[in-house]
């Protein structure tokens, strides 16, 4: 083997000794599991239109209930088995989101409940905030400029 | 149902082919889906998906964004220039404080022996 020299003959390097991640598998059990959290997502919106609720609030039942069963799994340790088997398919759906709060917060247990588990809460949810609401007002202002039928389509 | 499985778990395929095709970590994923929902919400597009495949569309981040997009608009159409401030968050009030007291909760309740996923 050549010695290693370049930045590029330590990529080829390290993309020769790490291992291949089956991208088909993967794809495939991020699939089935994504879709059965959006399914798990459908029957408890189903129930609350059932009961009469508008989409919206029904829409935040679903996200508040997903939301706490996976901050819960997280907390047992549980959630990290199901994410690394699932990848993006716990990820992506908004129990990763809640996901992102809780395990940052619990790495930091040990340097206080204000600053450790309060301030790390956000390590990884912050910047989804941040750019989810920054995103959402350049949306509205947008919206309040071109106030056309072209975007009344919403 | 069925179509809210499928376009659910397609989405989730998306998020999974970034992370292995690309060196992004899993939070730049997420703000790229949430930021993509908002796009895609402002444009009136991604409601078309919602009402294609119900959770399917709203489940995953993409519809967080879209919330978040979606507020915006309606509030700016009730209270003009302030509301693309206050409609946003105000969609997606529930699950942002659900999701801090939860994982305040959750963190507390855990065991400390932590390994990162």
């Amino acid at each position: 083997m050549k010695p290693i020299q370049t930045k590029k003959d330590y990529q080829d390097y390290v993309d020769k000794k790490s291992p291949n991640s089956p991208i088909l598998k993967n794809c495939f059990n991020a699939f089935w599991v994504g879709g059965l959290i959006c399914s798990i997502g459908q029957i408890i919106f189903n129930y609350c239109k059932f009961r009469g609720m508008d989409v919206q609030l029904s829409n935040t039942i679903v996200s508040i209930i997903l939301i706490g069963i996976s901050a819960f799994l997280t907390g047992l340790n549980l959630f990290n088995r199901i994410g690394k088997f699932a990848g993006a398919g716990s990820l992506v759906p908004i129990t990763g989101f809640a996901n992102s709060i809780v395990s940052p917060a619990m790495e930091y247990k040990s340097e206080g409940y204000v600053m450790g588990v309060g301030g790390k809460m956000f390590t990884v949810a912050g910047p989804v905030l941040v750019f989810g609401i920054s995103a959402s007002i350049v949306v509205g202002i947008v919206y309040l400029i071109f106030n056309t039928q072209a975007i009344t389509l919403v | 149902m069925l179509r809210c499985f499928v376009v659910g778990g397609l989405i989730c395929i998306i998020g999974q082919i970034l992370i292995d095709k690309t060196k992004l970590t899993p939070a730049r994923i997420l703000v790229i889906f949430v930021t993509t929902g908002a796009i895609l919400g402002g444009l009136g597009i991604y409601q078309h998906i919602v009402d294609f495949a119900g959770c399917g569309a709203t489940v995953p981040l993409t519809g967080f964004g879209n919330a978040l997009a979606k507020g915006a608009i309606e509030e700016v159409g009730k209270s003009g220039f302030v509301g693309a401030f206050i409609g946003g968050t105000k969609a997606a009030a529930g699950g942002i404080a659900a999701a801090i007291f939860f994982g305040y909760i959750a963190s507390l309740i855990s065991k400390p022996k932590m390994k990162k996923q």
